[in-house]
Protein backbone atom coordinates (compact mmCIF):
# COMPACT_ATOMS: atom_id res chain seq x y z
CA UNK A 1 0.00 0.00 0.00
CA UNK A 2 1.47 3.50 -1.10
CA UNK A 3 0.91 6.53 1.47
CA UNK A 4 -0.81 9.66 0.25
CA UNK A 5 1.53 12.49 0.15
CA UNK A 6 2.03 14.40 3.08
CA UNK A 7 -0.15 12.12 5.27
CA UNK A 8 2.52 12.51 8.19
CA UNK A 9 1.79 16.65 7.96
CA UNK A 10 -1.76 16.04 7.95
CA UNK A 11 -1.42 13.70 11.24
CA UNK A 12 0.30 15.60 12.87
CA UNK A 13 -1.41 18.80 13.03
CA UNK A 14 -4.57 16.32 14.26
CA UNK A 15 -2.95 14.39 16.72
CA UNK A 16 -0.73 17.04 18.24
CA UNK A 17 -4.36 19.46 18.51
CA UNK A 18 -6.49 16.16 19.83
CA UNK A 19 -3.38 15.53 22.33
CA UNK A 20 -3.77 18.68 23.47
CA UNK A 21 -6.83 18.64 24.82
CA UNK A 22 -5.75 15.29 27.03
CA UNK A 23 -2.68 17.11 27.90
CA UNK A 24 -3.63 20.56 27.90
CA UNK A 25 -2.26 23.28 25.85
CA UNK A 26 0.30 24.21 28.70
CA UNK A 27 2.00 20.39 27.92
CA UNK A 28 2.17 21.43 24.48
CA UNK A 29 5.30 19.96 23.74
CA UNK A 30 4.66 17.02 25.70
CA UNK A 31 2.23 16.19 22.76
CA UNK A 32 4.64 17.24 20.49
CA UNK A 33 6.85 14.82 21.89
CA UNK A 34 4.58 11.85 21.73
CA UNK A 35 3.45 12.59 18.03
CA UNK A 36 7.54 12.59 17.13
CA UNK A 37 7.68 9.41 19.02
CA UNK A 38 4.47 7.29 16.69
CA UNK A 39 6.40 8.98 13.37
CA UNK A 40 9.59 7.45 14.68
CA UNK A 41 8.08 3.92 15.55
CA UNK A 42 6.16 4.17 12.00
CA UNK A 43 9.43 5.43 10.59
CA UNK A 44 11.17 2.03 12.32
CA UNK A 45 8.23 -0.36 11.78
CA UNK A 46 6.14 0.58 8.13
CA UNK A 47 9.64 -0.67 6.07
CA UNK A 48 9.91 -4.09 7.31
CA UNK A 49 5.61 -5.01 7.97
CA UNK A 50 4.54 -2.91 5.25
CA UNK A 51 2.06 0.72 5.68
CA UNK A 52 -0.70 -0.51 7.40
CA UNK A 53 -4.80 -0.66 5.94
CA UNK A 54 -5.14 2.56 8.27
CA UNK A 55 -2.17 4.32 8.51
CA UNK A 56 -3.82 7.14 10.57
CA UNK A 57 -5.32 4.87 12.69
CA UNK A 58 -2.11 3.09 13.35
CA UNK A 59 -0.23 6.29 14.06
CA UNK A 60 -3.23 6.98 16.17
CA UNK A 61 -3.25 3.68 18.51
CA UNK A 62 0.71 3.93 19.05
CA UNK A 63 0.27 7.59 20.40
CA UNK A 64 -2.39 6.50 22.28
CA UNK A 65 -0.26 3.94 24.57
CA UNK A 66 2.55 6.58 24.86
CA UNK A 67 -0.33 8.46 25.88
CA UNK A 68 -1.92 6.14 28.57
CA UNK A 69 1.85 5.50 30.11
CA UNK A 70 2.77 9.62 30.19
CA UNK A 71 -0.52 9.72 31.94
CA UNK A 72 0.03 7.02 34.43
CA UNK A 73 3.75 8.52 34.93
CA UNK A 74 3.15 11.82 34.94
CA UNK A 75 -0.23 12.20 36.69
CA UNK A 76 1.06 13.33 40.30
CA UNK A 77 4.04 15.28 38.98
CA UNK A 78 2.28 17.17 36.14
CA UNK A 79 -1.19 18.84 36.13
CA UNK A 80 -3.11 18.10 32.64
CA UNK A 81 -5.75 19.48 30.71
CA UNK A 82 -8.80 21.07 33.67
CA UNK A 83 -11.43 19.86 31.59
CA UNK A 84 -10.07 15.76 31.97
CA UNK A 85 -8.17 16.43 34.97
CA UNK A 86 -10.23 14.33 37.87
CA UNK A 87 -10.67 11.35 35.60
CA UNK A 88 -7.43 10.87 35.39
CA UNK A 89 -6.85 10.06 39.10
CA UNK A 90 -8.19 7.11 39.05
CA UNK A 91 -7.59 3.60 36.50
CA UNK A 92 -11.26 3.45 36.46
CA UNK A 93 -11.70 6.45 34.36
CA UNK A 94 -8.37 7.25 32.92
CA UNK A 95 -8.06 4.65 29.87
CA UNK A 96 -12.02 5.06 28.86
CA UNK A 97 -11.41 8.68 29.21
CA UNK A 98 -8.39 8.67 26.45
CA UNK A 99 -10.17 6.50 24.15
CA UNK A 100 -13.60 8.64 24.37
CA UNK A 101 -11.21 11.99 23.46
CA UNK A 102 -9.16 9.88 20.87
CA UNK A 103 -11.97 8.67 19.28
CA UNK A 104 -12.56 10.29 15.83
CA UNK A 105 -15.11 12.32 16.17
CA UNK A 106 -14.28 15.34 17.94
CA UNK A 107 -10.77 15.50 16.30
CA UNK A 108 -12.44 17.78 13.68
CA UNK A 109 -13.03 20.45 16.31
CA UNK A 110 -9.85 19.67 18.26
CA UNK A 111 -8.05 20.90 14.89
CA UNK A 112 -10.44 24.00 14.85
CA UNK A 113 -9.92 25.20 18.78
CA UNK A 114 -5.72 24.38 18.31
CA UNK A 115 -6.36 26.92 15.06
CA UNK A 116 -7.84 29.61 16.97
CA UNK A 117 -5.15 28.73 20.22
CA UNK A 118 -2.64 29.27 17.85
CA UNK A 119 -4.00 32.83 16.47
CA UNK A 120 -3.67 34.29 20.40
CA UNK A 121 -3.79 38.00 20.16
CA UNK A 122 -0.72 38.67 21.86
CA UNK A 123 1.10 36.96 19.16
CA UNK A 124 2.25 39.33 16.25
CA UNK A 125 0.50 37.99 13.15
CA UNK A 126 3.53 36.66 11.35
CA UNK A 127 4.29 34.81 14.46
CA UNK A 128 0.58 33.34 14.26
CA UNK A 129 1.31 32.48 10.68
CA UNK A 130 4.39 30.10 11.86
CA UNK A 131 2.96 28.37 14.36
CA UNK A 132 -0.17 27.55 12.69
CA UNK A 133 2.33 26.29 10.00
CA UNK A 134 3.92 24.56 12.59
CA UNK A 135 1.30 22.80 14.77
CA UNK A 136 -1.48 22.32 12.97
CA UNK A 137 0.43 21.60 9.44
CA UNK A 138 3.57 19.63 10.82
CA UNK A 139 5.97 21.91 9.35
CA UNK A 140 9.69 21.95 10.90
CA UNK A 141 11.53 24.55 11.88
CA UNK A 142 13.68 24.12 9.00
CA UNK A 143 10.77 24.26 6.51
CA UNK A 144 9.11 27.32 7.79
CA UNK A 145 12.28 29.05 7.97
CA UNK A 146 12.84 28.00 4.06
CA UNK A 147 9.28 29.63 3.41
CA UNK A 148 9.82 32.82 5.07
CA UNK A 149 13.38 33.28 4.29
CA UNK A 150 14.53 33.05 7.80
CA UNK A 151 16.87 30.86 9.94
CA UNK A 152 16.61 27.35 11.18
CA UNK A 153 17.72 28.66 14.76
CA UNK A 154 15.51 31.81 14.85
CA UNK A 155 12.61 30.47 13.77
CA UNK A 156 13.21 27.30 16.53
CA UNK A 157 13.54 30.52 19.13
CA UNK A 158 9.71 32.18 17.68
CA UNK A 159 8.07 29.12 18.17
CA UNK A 160 9.56 28.49 21.66
CA UNK A 161 8.33 31.87 22.84
CA UNK A 162 5.10 31.53 21.20
CA UNK A 163 4.56 28.57 22.19
CA UNK A 164 5.30 29.84 25.88
CA UNK A 165 2.30 32.24 25.27
CA UNK A 166 0.14 29.36 24.17
CA UNK A 167 1.11 27.68 27.34
CA UNK A 168 -0.49 30.74 29.52
CA UNK A 169 -3.61 29.12 29.34
CA UNK A 170 -4.40 25.78 30.25
CA UNK A 171 -7.21 24.36 27.52
CA UNK A 172 -7.42 24.72 23.57
CA UNK A 173 -9.70 27.72 23.08
CA UNK A 174 -13.43 27.08 23.55
CA UNK A 175 -15.81 28.10 20.52
CA UNK A 176 -18.27 28.93 22.54
CA UNK A 177 -16.92 31.83 24.00
CA UNK A 178 -17.75 35.14 23.86
CA UNK A 179 -14.44 35.99 21.75
CA UNK A 180 -14.97 33.39 19.12
CA UNK A 181 -16.34 36.05 16.42
CA UNK A 182 -13.35 38.31 16.64
CA UNK A 183 -10.92 35.82 16.75
CA UNK A 184 -12.19 33.86 13.85
CA UNK A 185 -11.23 37.39 12.02
CA UNK A 186 -8.01 36.75 13.33
CA UNK A 187 -8.07 32.95 12.26
CA UNK A 188 -9.59 34.09 8.66
CA UNK A 189 -6.67 36.98 8.57
CA UNK A 190 -3.85 34.42 9.26
CA UNK A 191 -5.21 31.68 6.41
CA UNK A 192 -5.50 34.47 4.19
CA UNK A 193 -1.65 35.54 5.12
CA UNK A 194 -0.69 32.32 4.50
CA UNK A 195 -2.20 31.67 1.40
CA UNK A 196 -0.77 34.97 0.17
CA UNK A 197 2.67 33.70 0.87
CA UNK A 198 2.05 30.76 -0.74
CA UNK A 199 1.04 32.57 -4.31
CA UNK A 200 3.07 35.66 -3.71
CA UNK A 201 5.64 35.13 -1.23
CA UNK A 202 9.68 35.64 -2.20
CA UNK A 203 10.76 31.84 -1.48
CA UNK A 204 11.90 31.05 -5.18
CA UNK A 205 10.99 26.68 -4.39
CA UNK A 206 7.80 26.81 -6.00
CA UNK A 207 6.86 23.41 -3.91
CA UNK A 208 6.99 25.22 -1.10
CA UNK A 209 4.96 27.67 -2.08
CA UNK A 210 2.24 25.18 -3.36
CA UNK A 211 2.85 23.42 0.10
CA UNK A 212 1.71 26.68 1.60
CA UNK A 213 -1.34 27.35 -0.85
CA UNK A 214 -2.88 23.62 -0.41
CA UNK A 215 -2.78 23.67 3.43
CA UNK A 216 -4.33 27.29 3.68
CA UNK A 217 -7.13 25.76 1.68
CA UNK A 218 -7.19 22.47 3.91
CA UNK A 219 -7.36 24.39 6.96
CA UNK A 220 -10.19 26.79 5.48
CA UNK A 221 -12.24 24.25 4.65
CA UNK A 222 -11.96 23.26 8.21
CA UNK A 223 -13.93 26.29 9.07
CA UNK A 224 -16.65 25.48 6.89
CA UNK A 225 -17.20 22.38 8.50
CA UNK A 226 -18.27 24.11 11.79
CA UNK A 227 -21.42 26.02 12.04
CA UNK A 228 -19.89 28.76 14.25
CA UNK A 229 -17.07 29.71 11.67
CA UNK A 230 -19.01 29.13 8.63
CA UNK A 231 -19.93 32.37 7.99
CA UNK A 232 -20.16 34.15 4.94
CA UNK A 233 -16.88 35.97 5.28
CA UNK A 234 -15.16 32.71 6.00
CA UNK A 235 -16.93 31.49 2.16
CA UNK A 236 -15.56 34.18 0.27
CA UNK A 237 -11.99 33.34 2.20
CA UNK A 238 -12.39 30.26 0.78
CA UNK A 239 -13.82 31.20 -2.82
CA UNK A 240 -10.91 33.88 -2.86
CA UNK A 241 -8.33 30.44 -2.29
CA UNK A 242 -10.37 28.65 -4.78
CA UNK A 243 -9.92 31.13 -7.63
CA UNK A 244 -6.57 32.28 -6.80
CA UNK A 245 -5.26 28.31 -6.69
CA UNK A 246 -6.70 27.93 -9.93
CA UNK A 247 -4.56 29.65 -11.61
CA UNK A 248 -0.98 28.26 -10.34
CA UNK A 249 -0.62 25.83 -12.88
CA UNK A 250 0.09 28.78 -15.56
CA UNK A 251 1.66 31.30 -13.31
CA UNK A 252 5.09 29.34 -14.32
CA UNK A 253 5.64 28.45 -17.82
CA UNK A 254 7.57 25.62 -18.90
CA UNK A 255 10.85 27.26 -18.33
CA UNK A 256 9.54 27.82 -14.97
CA UNK A 257 9.11 31.29 -15.94
CA UNK A 258 6.55 33.84 -13.77
CA UNK A 259 3.94 34.89 -16.08
CA UNK A 260 1.58 37.65 -15.48
CA UNK A 261 -2.30 37.18 -15.42
CA UNK A 262 -2.96 38.84 -18.84
CA UNK A 263 -0.20 36.50 -20.41
CA UNK A 264 -1.20 33.12 -18.88
CA UNK A 265 -2.91 30.20 -21.32
CA UNK A 266 -6.01 30.69 -19.38
CA UNK A 267 -6.39 26.75 -20.89
CA UNK A 268 -4.01 25.38 -17.66
CA UNK A 269 -6.43 26.86 -14.77
CA UNK A 270 -7.95 24.01 -12.83
CA UNK A 271 -11.57 24.09 -13.90
CA UNK A 272 -12.78 22.11 -11.19
CA UNK A 273 -11.38 25.15 -8.90
CA UNK A 274 -12.81 27.65 -10.68
CA UNK A 275 -16.19 25.93 -10.20
CA UNK A 276 -15.49 25.25 -6.58
CA UNK A 277 -14.57 28.65 -6.47
CA UNK A 278 -17.78 30.50 -7.66
CA UNK A 279 -20.27 28.28 -5.90
CA UNK A 280 -18.54 29.08 -2.75
CA UNK A 281 -18.60 32.71 -4.16
CA UNK A 282 -22.20 31.84 -4.14
CA UNK A 283 -22.47 30.44 -1.07
CA UNK A 284 -20.37 33.68 0.67
CA UNK A 285 -23.54 35.86 -0.93
CA UNK A 286 -25.82 35.15 2.10
CA UNK A 287 -26.12 37.27 4.31
CA UNK A 288 -25.65 41.37 4.82
CA UNK A 289 -21.82 41.50 5.52
CA UNK A 290 -19.17 42.43 2.87
CA UNK A 291 -15.82 41.75 3.74
CA UNK A 292 -12.12 42.02 1.99
CA UNK A 293 -12.29 38.58 1.20
CA UNK A 294 -15.49 39.23 -0.68
CA UNK A 295 -14.03 41.77 -2.94
CA UNK A 296 -11.02 40.03 -3.49
CA UNK A 297 -12.94 36.84 -4.62
CA UNK A 298 -15.20 38.79 -6.60
CA UNK A 299 -12.38 40.43 -8.84
CA UNK A 300 -10.55 36.50 -8.72
CA UNK A 301 -14.16 35.50 -9.92
CA UNK A 302 -13.85 38.38 -13.36
CA UNK A 303 -10.55 36.93 -14.20
CA UNK A 304 -11.51 33.25 -14.09
CA UNK A 305 -14.41 34.00 -15.89
CA UNK A 306 -12.84 36.10 -19.16
CA UNK A 307 -12.24 32.98 -21.30
CA UNK A 308 -9.49 34.91 -23.14
CA UNK A 309 -7.55 38.14 -21.47
CA UNK A 310 -9.26 41.20 -24.10
CA UNK A 311 -12.32 39.60 -22.54
CA UNK A 312 -11.46 41.05 -19.00
CA UNK A 313 -14.35 43.26 -17.61
CA UNK A 314 -11.74 46.14 -16.45
CA UNK A 315 -14.52 48.58 -15.34
CA UNK A 316 -15.86 45.82 -13.03
CA UNK A 317 -12.72 45.32 -11.71
CA UNK A 318 -11.91 48.98 -11.10
CA UNK A 319 -15.25 49.03 -9.41
CA UNK A 320 -14.16 46.39 -7.38
CA UNK A 321 -11.04 48.23 -6.33
CA UNK A 322 -12.96 51.04 -5.30
CA UNK A 323 -14.79 48.75 -2.90
CA UNK A 324 -11.57 47.56 -1.67
CA UNK A 325 -10.37 50.55 -0.87
CA UNK A 326 -13.04 51.55 1.15
CA UNK A 327 -12.43 48.31 3.10
CA UNK A 328 -8.73 47.67 3.28
CA UNK A 329 -6.96 50.63 1.66
CA UNK A 330 -3.55 49.83 1.59
CA UNK A 331 -0.97 51.20 -1.00
CA UNK A 332 -0.78 47.81 -3.04
CA UNK A 333 -4.44 48.09 -3.25
CA UNK A 334 -4.33 51.07 -4.48
CA UNK A 335 -0.98 50.30 -7.05
CA UNK A 336 -3.64 47.28 -8.62
CA UNK A 337 -6.99 49.31 -8.90
CA UNK A 338 -4.44 51.81 -10.48
CA UNK A 339 -3.02 48.99 -12.97
CA UNK A 340 -7.19 47.81 -13.60
CA UNK A 341 -7.52 51.69 -14.71
CA UNK A 342 -4.71 51.63 -17.13
CA UNK A 343 -6.86 48.71 -18.30
CA UNK A 344 -9.95 50.29 -18.67
CA UNK A 345 -8.64 53.90 -19.55
CA UNK A 346 -4.66 53.66 -21.05
CA UNK A 347 -1.50 53.84 -19.79
CA UNK A 348 -1.03 57.51 -18.59
CA UNK A 349 -4.38 57.41 -16.83
CA UNK A 350 -2.93 54.66 -15.04
CA UNK A 351 0.23 56.33 -14.46
CA UNK A 352 -1.90 59.10 -12.94
CA UNK A 353 -3.31 56.81 -10.46
CA UNK A 354 0.13 55.74 -9.13
CA UNK A 355 1.29 58.60 -8.64
CA UNK A 356 -1.61 59.70 -6.41
CA UNK A 357 -1.12 56.53 -4.18
CA UNK A 358 -0.86 57.76 -1.04
CA UNK A 359 1.78 56.32 1.00
CA UNK A 360 3.87 55.10 -1.87
CA UNK A 361 6.63 55.13 -0.20
CA UNK A 362 5.71 51.46 1.56
CA UNK A 363 5.53 50.62 -1.68
CA UNK A 364 9.42 51.55 -2.59
CA UNK A 365 10.68 47.83 -1.77
CA UNK A 366 8.33 46.23 -3.96
CA UNK A 367 9.65 45.15 -7.55
CA UNK A 368 6.21 45.38 -8.94
CA UNK A 369 5.61 48.59 -8.14
CA UNK A 370 8.70 49.83 -10.23
CA UNK A 371 8.11 47.25 -12.81
CA UNK A 372 4.20 48.22 -12.75
CA UNK A 373 5.43 51.86 -13.27
CA UNK A 374 8.01 50.65 -16.22
CA UNK A 375 5.13 48.66 -17.62
CA UNK A 376 3.18 52.06 -18.43
CA UNK A 377 6.20 54.11 -19.39
CA UNK A 378 6.78 51.25 -22.19
CA UNK A 379 3.15 51.30 -23.70
CA UNK A 380 3.32 55.69 -23.67
CA UNK A 381 7.07 54.88 -25.35
CA UNK A 382 8.62 56.78 -23.31
CA UNK A 383 11.17 53.22 -23.44
CA UNK A 384 14.42 55.20 -21.23
CA UNK A 385 12.41 56.03 -18.13
CA UNK A 386 10.78 52.30 -18.74
CA UNK A 387 13.95 50.93 -18.52
CA UNK A 388 14.94 53.20 -15.36
CA UNK A 389 12.04 51.82 -13.45
CA UNK A 390 12.66 48.09 -14.57
CA UNK A 391 16.32 48.39 -13.53
CA UNK A 392 15.10 49.98 -10.24
CA UNK A 393 12.78 46.99 -9.78
CA UNK A 394 15.24 44.01 -10.86
CA UNK A 395 17.37 45.68 -8.20
CA UNK A 396 14.78 44.92 -5.86
CA UNK A 397 13.57 41.15 -7.17
CA UNK A 398 13.62 38.87 -4.22
CA UNK A 399 14.34 35.71 -6.30
CA UNK A 400 15.74 34.32 -9.21
CA UNK A 401 12.32 33.81 -10.68
CA UNK A 402 11.32 37.55 -10.41
CA UNK A 403 14.92 38.52 -11.37
CA UNK A 404 14.38 36.32 -15.04
CA UNK A 405 10.94 38.58 -15.53
CA UNK A 406 11.96 41.56 -14.92
CA UNK A 407 15.16 41.24 -17.12
CA UNK A 408 12.61 40.06 -19.42
CA UNK A 409 10.48 43.03 -19.24
CA UNK A 410 13.92 44.87 -19.27
CA UNK A 411 15.06 43.44 -22.27
CA UNK A 412 11.36 44.04 -24.35
CA UNK A 413 12.41 47.91 -23.52
CA UNK A 414 15.24 48.18 -25.42
CA UNK B 1 7.09 -14.27 -11.94
CA UNK B 2 8.85 -16.88 -14.00
CA UNK B 3 11.29 -13.95 -13.87
CA UNK B 4 11.37 -14.23 -10.77
CA UNK B 5 12.16 -17.81 -9.91
CA UNK B 6 15.45 -17.92 -12.23
CA UNK B 7 16.67 -14.92 -10.77
CA UNK B 8 16.13 -16.66 -7.08
CA UNK B 9 17.94 -19.70 -8.33
CA UNK B 10 20.83 -17.57 -9.49
CA UNK B 11 20.80 -15.92 -6.57
CA UNK B 12 22.86 -18.88 -4.36
CA UNK B 13 23.83 -17.15 -1.58
CA UNK B 14 22.27 -15.62 1.46
CA UNK B 15 23.34 -12.88 3.55
CA UNK B 16 22.11 -10.73 6.75
CA UNK B 17 21.87 -7.06 6.15
CA UNK B 18 22.35 -5.67 10.34
CA UNK B 19 21.24 -2.31 9.86
CA UNK B 20 23.25 0.13 12.56
CA UNK B 21 23.07 3.67 13.33
CA UNK B 22 23.37 6.23 16.04
CA UNK B 23 20.03 7.62 17.60
CA UNK B 24 18.05 8.78 14.93
CA UNK B 25 17.38 13.05 14.84
CA UNK B 26 14.47 14.83 15.27
CA UNK B 27 12.94 15.73 12.17
CA UNK B 28 9.28 16.92 10.61
CA UNK B 29 6.72 14.92 9.75
CA UNK B 30 7.62 15.30 6.23
CA UNK B 31 11.00 14.58 6.70
CA UNK B 32 10.31 11.41 8.15
CA UNK B 33 7.48 10.50 5.55
CA UNK B 34 10.37 11.17 2.77
CA UNK B 35 12.47 8.50 5.00
CA UNK B 36 10.07 6.06 5.14
CA UNK B 37 9.12 6.00 1.58
CA UNK B 38 12.84 5.87 0.47
CA UNK B 39 12.83 2.72 2.64
CA UNK B 40 10.20 1.34 1.26
CA UNK B 41 11.01 2.16 -2.32
CA UNK B 42 14.74 0.58 -1.44
CA UNK B 43 12.62 -2.68 -0.12
CA UNK B 44 10.33 -2.82 -2.81
CA UNK B 45 13.17 -2.56 -5.40
CA UNK B 46 15.22 -5.32 -3.62
CA UNK B 47 12.00 -7.30 -3.25
CA UNK B 48 10.69 -7.47 -7.14
CA UNK B 49 14.18 -8.36 -8.38
CA UNK B 50 13.84 -11.52 -5.86
CA UNK B 51 16.86 -10.79 -3.47
CA UNK B 52 14.53 -10.80 -0.23
CA UNK B 53 14.84 -13.72 1.17
CA UNK B 54 12.49 -12.48 4.71
CA UNK B 55 12.34 -8.56 5.09
CA UNK B 56 12.98 -9.18 8.58
CA UNK B 57 12.11 -6.94 11.87
CA UNK B 58 13.05 -3.97 13.59
CA UNK B 59 14.57 -4.03 16.75
CA UNK B 60 14.13 -1.82 19.72
CA UNK B 61 16.71 0.42 20.01
CA UNK B 62 17.54 -0.68 24.25
CA UNK B 63 17.33 -3.87 25.63
CA UNK B 64 19.85 -5.92 28.24
CA UNK B 65 22.92 -7.35 28.55
CA UNK B 66 23.91 -11.15 29.78
CA UNK B 67 27.42 -10.98 30.39
CA UNK B 68 30.08 -13.09 32.25
CA UNK B 69 29.81 -16.33 33.80
CA UNK B 70 28.02 -14.63 36.53
CA UNK B 71 25.31 -14.15 33.95
CA UNK B 72 25.35 -10.44 35.06
CA UNK B 73 22.48 -8.37 33.47
CA UNK B 74 23.00 -4.68 32.76
CA UNK B 75 21.56 -2.25 30.32
CA UNK B 76 22.40 -1.96 26.83
CA UNK B 77 23.12 -1.33 24.25
CA UNK B 78 22.21 2.24 25.12
CA UNK B 79 19.71 3.78 22.53
CA UNK B 80 21.91 6.90 22.53
CA UNK B 81 24.91 4.34 20.88
CA UNK B 82 26.22 5.05 17.64
CA UNK B 83 26.43 2.06 16.04
CA UNK B 84 23.03 0.23 17.59
CA UNK B 85 21.64 -2.44 15.11
CA UNK B 86 18.16 -1.37 14.52
CA UNK B 87 16.59 -3.81 12.51
CA UNK B 88 17.70 -6.71 10.16
CA UNK B 89 16.82 -8.18 6.60
CA UNK B 90 17.65 -11.79 4.73
CA UNK B 91 18.85 -11.59 1.01
CA UNK B 92 19.90 -13.20 -1.39
CA UNK B 93 22.71 -12.44 -3.78
CA UNK B 94 25.16 -14.00 -6.37
CA UNK B 95 27.40 -13.24 -4.21
CA UNK B 96 29.29 -11.07 -1.32
CA UNK B 97 30.14 -8.06 -4.06
CA UNK B 98 26.60 -7.97 -5.27
CA UNK B 99 24.83 -8.25 -1.85
CA UNK B 100 27.39 -5.14 -0.82
CA UNK B 101 26.56 -3.44 -3.94
CA UNK B 102 22.92 -3.44 -3.55
CA UNK B 103 23.39 -2.38 0.47
CA UNK B 104 24.80 0.62 -0.94
CA UNK B 105 20.80 2.01 -1.95
CA UNK B 106 20.12 2.01 1.72
CA UNK B 107 18.95 5.21 3.13
CA UNK B 108 20.22 4.60 6.07
CA UNK B 109 23.34 6.67 5.26
CA UNK B 110 21.48 9.60 5.20
CA UNK B 111 21.47 9.18 9.30
CA UNK B 112 24.39 9.82 11.61
CA UNK B 113 26.79 6.69 11.60
CA UNK B 114 24.56 4.75 9.49
CA UNK B 115 25.56 2.01 8.18
CA UNK B 116 24.47 -1.59 6.87
CA UNK B 117 26.61 -4.84 7.86
CA UNK B 118 26.53 -7.18 5.38
CA UNK B 119 27.02 -10.70 6.30
CA UNK B 120 27.21 -13.81 4.70
CA UNK B 121 24.77 -16.89 6.23
CA UNK B 122 27.37 -19.87 6.65
CA UNK B 123 26.20 -22.78 4.38
CA UNK B 124 25.65 -25.87 6.57
CA UNK B 125 26.14 -29.41 5.56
Amino acid sequence: MELDDHLFRREAGRMVAVLTRVFGLHNLALAEDVVQDAFCRALEVWPFSGVPENPSAWLMATARHRVIDVLRRERTARTFAPEVGRLLESEWTLVPMVDEILAGAAIKDDLLRMMFSCCDPRLREDVQVALVLHILCGFGCDEIAAAFFTTEAATYKRMSRAKKVLAGSKQLFDLSNADCAARLSTVQRVLYLLFNEGYHGASAQSAVRADLCREAIRLVLLLLEHPLTAIPSSYALAALMHLHAARLPSRLDAAGNLTPLVAQDRTRWDGALVARGLQLLNQAASGSELTDYHVEAAIAAVHATAVHAEDTDWSRIVELYDLLMTLRPSPVVALNRAIAVAERDGAERGLEEIRAIANAECLIDYPFYHAALGELEHRCNRHAVARQHFHAALARARNAMEQRFLQQRLDACA
Amino acid sequence: MGMKTTQQEAYMSEFVYLYRSGPRPSRSPEQAQQEMQRWMAWLKDLTEKGHIKDPGHPLERAGKLVTGKARTVTDGPFAEAKDVVGGYTLVQAADIGQATALAAGCPIFEIADGAVEVRPVMRIG
